[in-house]
C-alpha cells in the first residue's frame, strides 16, 4: 500500500513573512485588552500561529505573543500561564481565539485592584504580516518520496502547510493529512496526522513526529 | 579578505540549510524588476555598508538595482548630522533655515537624478523629500534606519509630510513605528559573515592582532566596542568590571573614540582614559572605522561581550559578537532586546550591578558561556544575516509591485 503512487503529486511549498507594524502598543494589561477587541485577525494571527516561523531555531519559553508579554514583560507570570494554556487548535476560527483571548484578559483584570503595567520592559506591539508562498519546485508522488522530502526541506514547508492552512486559510484539515488521504489512499495515516497539533512543540518536532508516522507505515508495508 | 565580492553560493556554508536555494526561489516572483536605493553617501556609515553587500546580490538573483547617492562629496554632512540628531530625540532645537536648507538641497540634486524603478527606496531623512518629485509610476519606499521612537516633535513633523507620500516605510524596530496613514513594514539590519568585520580568522591572526594591540590572552577578557557616547555608557562599563574584578582576574578592553567635532564625546573620551590610567588590565583602544578585521579579532578573543548601552538604534554589534559564539551582556535598550534572548543568548541588564552580576556568573561557569555562546550563533544565523534580509527585500519588492500592479 505505501509503495502506491498518486495521480496529482505533492507540491511542497515554503514561505516569506514580511512583518507589518499596526503602529499601536500597549503598556498596561487593559490597554492589550483594548486593542485586542479592534485589531484585524491579521493581528491576532500573528501573535498566535506565525510565531512558528520566528521562533525556528530557539522556541520561546511561551507559545504566543500575549503570554510571552504578560510573562517577560509584564511580570505577571500568573496572566501569561492562563495566555499560555490557550490552544488555537481548540478553537473553530480566529474570531473565536480573540474572544477566549479577551475574555480571559478581561476576567483576569476583574480581579485585580490595579492593571499590571510594564516598568522595565518593552510595551506590547502589535503586528501582522504578509505571507508569500515560495514554490520549492519539489513535488511527490510517493509516502517515500514524501517522507524523504520532508525530513529535509525548510521549515516555512512545514508552517504554510500545516499551520497556515488551517489557521489562516481555514481549511479542515492541514495539507498533509489531506494528501496522503485523497491521493495515496491512507485514511488512517491521514488521520494520525490530522490529529497532530504543532502548538505545543514547534516545526521541528511536528516535522520529527510527521516521519516518524511515514516511517511507521513504510515499515510495515515492506 | 579577498577583493572578490562574495556571491550568494559563497553563503551556502553559512546560512540555514536551503536557505540560498529558497532565495533563488523567491527572486522568481521579481526577476527582472528594478530596484533604485537612494542614501546620503556611498563611502560612509551603516547604510552604504548595508547597501554595498545588499546591492550586488538583488543583481545576482535578476533584481536590477541601481544605487544612487545624495550627498557623495559630504556638503550636507553637519545638516544630516543635526536632523538625524533632533529626530533621534536631541535636544538641540532646529531653526527654521535647516529645514530650508534641506529642502533647497534636495531640489538641487533631484534634477541630477534618475528615479525610475519599480521601487525606489530612499533612506533617511535627507533623501525622503525626493517623494516630491517622484514620477507616476513605481512604488516608493522610505527605510528609515535611525532611532525615531522619540523624536523631537518639530522635526518628525516636517519629514512626516514627506512620508506620508510614499506607498510604505520601513522601520528597523516595531518601538520605530510611527502614527502614519501607510503600511510600515519592520525589517531587522544584518550582518553580512563574510565580511572582514564576521569572517572566520585563524587563531593565530586573533593571537597576533591582539599581540600587536597590547592585548595579553593570559586571563578572560570582557570587551565593548562602541564609540564614546554616555547613551553607551563606557563609564558604567568600567564600573561593572570593577565589581567582577573583585572575585574574577580579568581584563576589560574598550573599543571605542570620539571624533574630534563632537566634544561631548572628546569629553567622555578623557574621563573613560583618567579611569583607565591605573590599572593595566584596562584596555582603551581608539581604533578607526576601517579596524573590521581588529574588531573581529578582539571579538573573537574576548570572554564575554557587553554593550551596556541605555539608548541605542539597533546595535548590529551584539549580533556581531553572537556570531562569533559569545555571550552578550546587552543594555536593554532598542534592538538589543530583539537580538539578545534572555538567558538563552545572553542577558539584558538594566543597571551596572546588573552587567557584573550575569558578568560573575558567565565567569564562574565556563559551561553556561559555551552554551549560551552556541545558541547565539545559532539565533544569528536564523536572523540576523544578510541572506534574510536579502530575502525581507525580495518579498518587499514581491508585495509592492503586486499591490501597484
Amino acid at each position: 500500500m505505501s509503495e502506491r503512487a498518486a495521480r496529482t503529486p505533492f507540491p511542497f511549498l515554503g514561505c516569506w513573512e514580511l512583518q507589518e507594524m499596526l503602529g499601536r502598543r500597549a503598556y498596561d494589561e487593559r490597554e492589550l485588552l483594548e486593542h485586542l477587541e479592534e485589531v484585524p485577525l491579521d493581528s491576532i494571527y500573528f501573535h498566535t500561529h506565525s510565531v512558528f516561523l520566528r521562533e525556528r531555531g530557539l522556541p520561546g519559553p511561551y507559545p504566543n505573543d500575549f503570554a510571552s508579554w504578560a510573562a517577560i514583560q509584564v511580570r505577571d507570570r500568573v496572566l501569561g500561564e492562563k495566555l499560555g494554556i490557550i490552544d488555537p487548535h481548540d478553537l473553530s476560527d480566529l474570531e473565536s481565539l480573540r474572544t477566549e483571548v479577551v475574555s480571559l484578559i478581561d476576567d483576569h483584570l476583574s480581579q485585580l485592584g490595579a492593571v499590571p503595567r510594564v516598568i522595565f520592559g518593552e510595551p506590547f506591539y502589535f503586528m501582522q504580516s504578509r505571507v508569500l508562498e515560495i514554490p520549492t519546485g519539489v513535488k511527490v508522488r510517493t509516502l517515500k518520496e514524501f517522507r524523504d522530502v520532508l525530513s529535509t526541506v525548510d521549515s516555512s514547508v512545514v508552517y504554510l502547510h500545516v499551520v497556515e492552512a488551517r489557521g489562516r486559510k481555514g481549511r479542515r484539515r492541514h495539507d498533509f493529512a489531506t494528501w496522503v488521504d485523497e491521493q495515496l489512499g491512507l485514511p488512517e495515516l491521514a488521520a494520525a496526522m490530522a490529529r497532530m497539533n504543532p502548538f505545543p512543540f514547534g516545526l521541528e518536532e511536528i516535522r520529527r513526529r510527521l516521519v516518524a508516522l511515514c516511517d511507521g507505515v513504510l515499515a510495515a508495508g515492506a | 579578505m579577498t577583493a572578490r565580492r562574495p556571491t550568494l553560493e559563497d553563503y551556502r556554508s553559512v546560512v540555514p540549510a536551503g536557505t540560498v536555494d529558497f532565495l533563488r526561489r523567491l527572486s522568481e516572483r521579481v526577476r527582472g524588476r528594478r530596484i533604485l536605493n537612494v542614501s546620503v553617501s556611498r563611502e560612509v556609515g551603516g547604510v552604504a555598508e548595508i547597501l554595498h553587500g545588499l546591492v550586488p546580490l538583488l543583481e545576482e538573483v535578476g533584481v536590477e538595482s541601481a544605487w544612487e547617492t545624495l550627498d557623495g562629496d559630504g556638503r550636507a554632512a553637519p545638516l544630516t548630522a543635526r536632523l538625524h540628531h533632533a529626530l533621534q530625540g536631541g535636544e538641540e532645537r532646529l531653526p527654521e533655515e535647516i529645514f530650508e536648507q534641506f529642502l533647497a538641497f534636495t531640489r538641487a540634486r533631484a534634477a541630477a537624478l534618475e528615479l525610475t524603478a519599480d521601487m525606489v527606496l530612499t533612506h533617511d531623512a535627507l533623501p525622503a523629500g525626493l517623494v516630491e518629485v517622484r514620477p507616476q509610476e513605481g512604488a516608493w519606499v522610505w527605510r528609515c534606519h535611525i532611532d525615531v521612537s522619540h523624536p523631537q516633535r518639530r522635526a518628525w513633523t516636517f519629514l512626516r509630510q514627506y512620508v506620508v507620500k510614499y506607498e510604505a516605510a520601513v522601520f528597523s524596530l516595531p518601538a520605530f513605528a510611527q502614527r502614519l496613514p501607510i503600511p510600515q513594514f519592520m525589517i531587522y539590519p544584518a550582518i553580512d559573515p563574510l565580511s572582514d568585520k564576521n569572517r572566520e580568522l585563524p587563531a593565530r591572526s586573533v593571537d597576533s592582532i591582539c599581540e600587536r594591540l597590547g592585548v595579553p590572552r593570559d586571563k578572560p577578557i570582557l570587551l565593548q566596542v562602541g564609540r564614546f557616547d554616555r547613551f553607551k555608557d563606557p563609564l558604567g562599563v568600567i564600573e561593572a568590571y570593577r565589581l567582577v574584578k573583585r572575585q574574577h582576574d580579568c581584563r576589560l578592553v574598550l573599543v571605542g573614540g570620539a571624533e574630534s567635532d563632537d566634544p561631548e564625546g572628546v569629553e567622555l573620551s578623557a574621563e573613560v582614559r583618567e579611569a583607565a590610567e591605573r590599572d593595566r588590565d584596562l584596555h582603551v583602544l581608539e581604533l578607526g572605522a576601517s579596524a573590521r578585521v581588529e574588531v573581529n579579532a578582539l571579538q573573537r578573543a574576548a570572554t564575554i561581550v557587553l554593550q551596556k548601552s541605555t539608548r541605542e538604534g539597533f546595535g548590529l554589534g551584539v549580533a556581531e559578537a553572537m556570531w562569533k559564539s559569545k555571550p552578550v551582556i546587552g543594555g536593554f535598550a532598542g534592538g538589543i532586546t530583539a537580538q539578545v534572548v534572555y538567558g538563552v543568548t545572553g542577558y539584558t541588564v538594566n543597571s551596572v550591578e546588573g552587567a557584573a552580576f550575569r558578568a560573575r556568573q558567565l565567569l564562574a561557569d565556563p559551561t553556561l558561556c559555551t552554551r549560551l555562546g552556541q545558541a547565539a550563533r545559532e539565533h544569528v544565523r536564523q536572523n540576523f544575516l544578510v541572506t534574510r534580509h536579502l530575502g525581507d527585500m525580495l518579498a518587499l519588492l514581491a508585495t509592492l509591485v503586486k499591490r501597484n500592479g
